[in-house]
C-alpha cells in the first residue's frame, strides 16, 4: 500500500496483506435456576415418585398435561390435581434424522411423539422405543419406561422413553387430539 | 366506522442468499427500504413513520434490534413499532403498517421485515430445554412433521405430492432474481431421493436458511392517486392466532386459519376464492403445507387440496390458481421477512410488475403468512382496482 491519504488507516507492516476481517463467531451462554411454579413444582415432584399428575378443569373436566394451573381456553384457574395412569397411545409422531448437538444418548432416526395418556385431553412429547420406527403407528399404544428408582429426579426425563403394549390401536379418529371430542360423542372435524 | 382505502406504492427487495457478509442488519434493511421508496418515487422524508418485523430476538441474539436499526430507516424523531408474530410476522408487520394507514393516523408508512439467519441458528434456537418436558424436539420441522403426517393420513393423499410442491416451487424460483434457491439442474427424482430430515419431510421438501429484507411503503388514497406508476389496492386485512396445543384442537386444519381466511374474504367481497383470485402468496416452509392450506382457506374442498396439486392447478404455467410464483418460502427463507415477501408478491402481481412469474393479466392476488405451531395467522387481498 503507498503512503495513506487522511482519514484512511494505516495498517503495520505485520498485517499487510492479511484477509479484513468482516465477521466475528461470539458463542454465548446463559444458565440459570429455574424457580417453578406451584403447579410445575407438583408435577415434577411427582416425577420423582414415578407419578404423572394432571390438571382438571372445572368446565368440563377436560384433564391437562402438564398442570398449569389454569384451562386456557375459559379463562378460569384449575386447583384439582388427578394422577394420570402412565400408559396412552400415540396421537402423532415424527421420524427424526436430524441429531440435536450436544445431545446424548439419542442415536437418529430416533422417534418423538405426541403422547396421548389415558384420561388425558392433551398430548405431551416422548421418545418412543421398543419397536422399528417403521413400525410406529398412529394410534398405538404405549406404556412408561421409567428410570431405575435409585436415579430418578425430579424431572420428566425419568421416563426414559414409552414402548408398545401390543394391545390394538386407538382408531385414528379417536386418535390425539381427536380423542377428547370423540370421547364425548360430539362432531368432530377430525 | 369506515377504513381510509390503503395502497402498496412500492416494493424493495433484497437478493435472498445464504449469507450477506457484506452488510450489517442496518445495511441490510437499509437496502430493501430504499429500493421500495424507489419503486414509489418517494424520499425518506415522506415517511411517516416505520413498522418492522422480525422473528424472534434469541435467533441472532441482538434484543429490541429496531432500536439501533431506526437510524438506518431513516427514522429518527418518527414513530418506529416492533411487530412479534413469530414465522408469520412479515405478514402481520405489513397489516400493522396498513392499519395505521386504514386507520388515518399516518398517511405514507414504510413497512420492512428481515432476517439475518447467517448471525443465527433458527433450528436449535426453537428447540429449547424445557424444565418440564424432555428435549426430543429438533427444530420447526420435528414440530410439523406429525402434522403433515395427520393430513396424509386423512386425506389419503399420494405419498409424493409433497415432492410436486418443492419441484413447483423450485422451477418457480428461477424465474425470480431475487430467489435463494436457483437450482437449473434440479430433477423430480432428485427432490423424490432425497434424505429423510423429519419423516415425512424430505431434505429437498423443506425451506433454506436466508438472509435478506423485505420492504413495502403504504400510502393513503390520496397517495395512492398521486403515484406515477401501478400501485395496489387493499381489499381486506385480517389476523388471528390460537393456542398451539388445546383439547380438540385441529393441528391440520385450525380454527384460527379458518375465521382468518372467511374475514378477509368477506371484506374483499369473495364468495368463491378459487375462481376470484388469480393468484396466491402462501407461506409453505414445508412442502406439504400447501395442500394444507388451500384447502383450510377454503381454495380446495377438505382433503382434495392434494388434488389440486396433482393437476397442476397451482402452477404458473397452465394452472388456475398460480401459488408461490416467486419460489415461495421452499425457495427463499428469511424468516421475519418470509411473511411480507408474500404480502408484496401479491401486490407486485397485481400492478403486473413481477417480471419472469408475472400471472398473466393477474387483478386481485392473496398474501397469506402463518407462524408459532401453525397458530399465528395474517392475511390480505389486493387488486389493481380501487375497492
Amino acid at each position: 500500500m503507498s503512503e495513506a491519504s487522511e482519514g484512511e488507516v494505516r495498517l503495520p507492516e505485520s498485517l499487510s496483506g492479511v484477509e479484513p476481517v468482516q465477521s466475528v463467531r461470539t458463542p454465548i451462554r446463559l444458565e440459570y435456576d429455574y424457580r417453578p411454579s406451584t403447579s410445575a413444582e407438583s408435577y415434577l415432584r411427582a416425577y420423582g415418585e414415578k407419578r404423572i399428575i394432571g390438571h382438571r378443569s372445572p368446565v368440563d373436566g377436560a384433564v391437562f398435561i402438564p398442570p398449569r394451573g389454569v384451562d386456557p381456553r375459559h379463562g378460569v384457574a384449575i386447583s384439582e390435581e388427578v394422577d394420570l395412569p402412565d400408559t396412552g397411545h400415540v396421537g402423532n409422531f415424527c421420524v427424526t434424522h436430524l441429531p440435536i448437538p450436544g445431545r446424548k444418548g439419542l442415536e437418529v432416526p430416533y422417534v418423538s411423539a405426541w403422547i396421548h395418556l389415558d384420561g388425558a385431553a392433551v398430548g405431551f412429547l416422548g421418545l418412543v422405543r421398543g419397536c422399528p420406527s417403521e413400525e410406529v403407528r398412529i394410534g398405538m399404544q404405549v406404556r412408561a419406561v421409567w428410570k431405575p428408582d435409585g436415579e430418578l429426579g425430579t424431572t420428566a426425563e425419568n421416563i426414559l422413553h414409552w414402548e408398545p403394549t401390543g394391545e390394538p390401536d386407538v382408531p385414528f379418529e379417536r386418535a390425539g387430539n381427536r380423542s377428547f371430542h370423540a370421547g364425548r360423542g360430539e362432531e368432530t372435524d377430525a | 366506522m369506515a377504513k381510509q382505502r390503503t395502497a402498496v406504492l412500492g416494493v424493495g427487495q433484497t437478493k435472498y442468499q445464504s449469507t450477506r457478509g457484506d452488510v450489517s442488519m442496518a445495511g441490510l434493511v437499509r437496502e430493501a427500504a430504499l429500493r421500495a421508496l424507489v419503486d414509489a418515487g418517494l424520499e425518506w422524508s415522506d415517511m411517516d413513520a416505520v413498522v418492522i418485523g422480525k422473528a424472534p430476538d434469541f435467533f441472532e441474539g441482538v434484543m429490541m434490534p429496531e432500536l439501533y436499526l431506526a437510524d438506518a430507516l431513516g427514522c429518527v424523531g418518527k414513530p418506529i413499532l416492533r411487530v412479534h408474530t413469530a414465522g408469520s410476522v412479515g405478514g402481520s408487520t405489513a397489516l400493522v403498517a396498513a392499519s395505521l394507514v386504514q386507520g388515518g393516523i399516518h398517511r405514507r408508512v414504510l413497512t420492512i421485515g428481515f432476517e439475518k439467519q447467517s448471525e443465527s441458528n433458527a433450528t436449535w434456537a426453537l428447540s429449547l430445554p424445557q424444565p418440564f418436558s424432555v428435549s426430543i424436539n429438533a427444530g420447526a420441522g420435528g414440530y410439523f412433521s406429525p402434522i403433515i403426517r395427520h393430513y396424509m393420513e386423512r386425506s389419503g393423499a399420494p405419498d409424493l405430492i409433497g415432492c410436486m410442491v418443492a419441484f413447483k416451487d423450485r422451477q418457480h424460483a428461477l424465474r425470480n432474481p431475487y430467489a435463494h434457491l436457483h437450482q437449473h439442474d434440479l430433477t423430480f427424482d432428485q427432490v423424490v431421493e432425497a434424505p429423510m430430515l423429519w419423516d415425512p419431510i424430505r431434505y429437498s421438501e423443506t425451506c433454506p436458511s436466508s438472509d435478506g429484507a423485505c420492504a413495502m411503503v403504504l400510502g393513503d388514497e390520496a397517495a395512492g392517486d398521486a403515484a406515477a406508476g401501478p400501485v395496489a389496492w387493499v381489499h381486506g386485512t385480517a389476523m388471528r392466532s390460537e393456542a398451539n396445543n388445546f383439547p380438540g384442537r385441529d393441528e391440520v386444519d385450525p380454527q384460527a386459519s379458518r375465521d382468518c381466511a372467511a374475514d378477509v374474504f368477506r371484506q374483499a367481497g369473495i364468495s368463491d376464492p378459487r375462481s376470484e383470485i388469480d393468484v396466491a402468496e402462501m407461506y409453505v416452509p414445508f412442502s406439504w403445507y400447501e395442500p394444507m392450506w388451500l384447502e383450510s382457506i377454503g381454495f380446495a374442498e377438505r382433503d382434495a387440496g392434494w388434488r389440486m396439486v396433482e393437476e397442476g392447478a397451482t402452477h404458473l404455467d397452465g394452472g388456475d390458481l398460480p401459488v408461490n410464483c416467486s419460489g415461495g418460502v421452499l425457495s427463499s427463507n428469511p424468516i421475519g421477512a418470509s411473511g411480507m415477501i408474500r404480502f408484496a408478491e401479491a401486490a407486485l402481481q397485481v400492478r403486473g410488475m413481477a417480471g419472469d412469474h408475472q400471472v398473466e393479466g393477474a387483478r386481485r392476488a392473496f398474501g397469506h403468512a402463518y407462524g408459532g405451531g401453525a397458530q399465528y395467522f395474517a392475511m390480505w387481498v389486493v387488486g389493481a382496482d380501487r375497492p
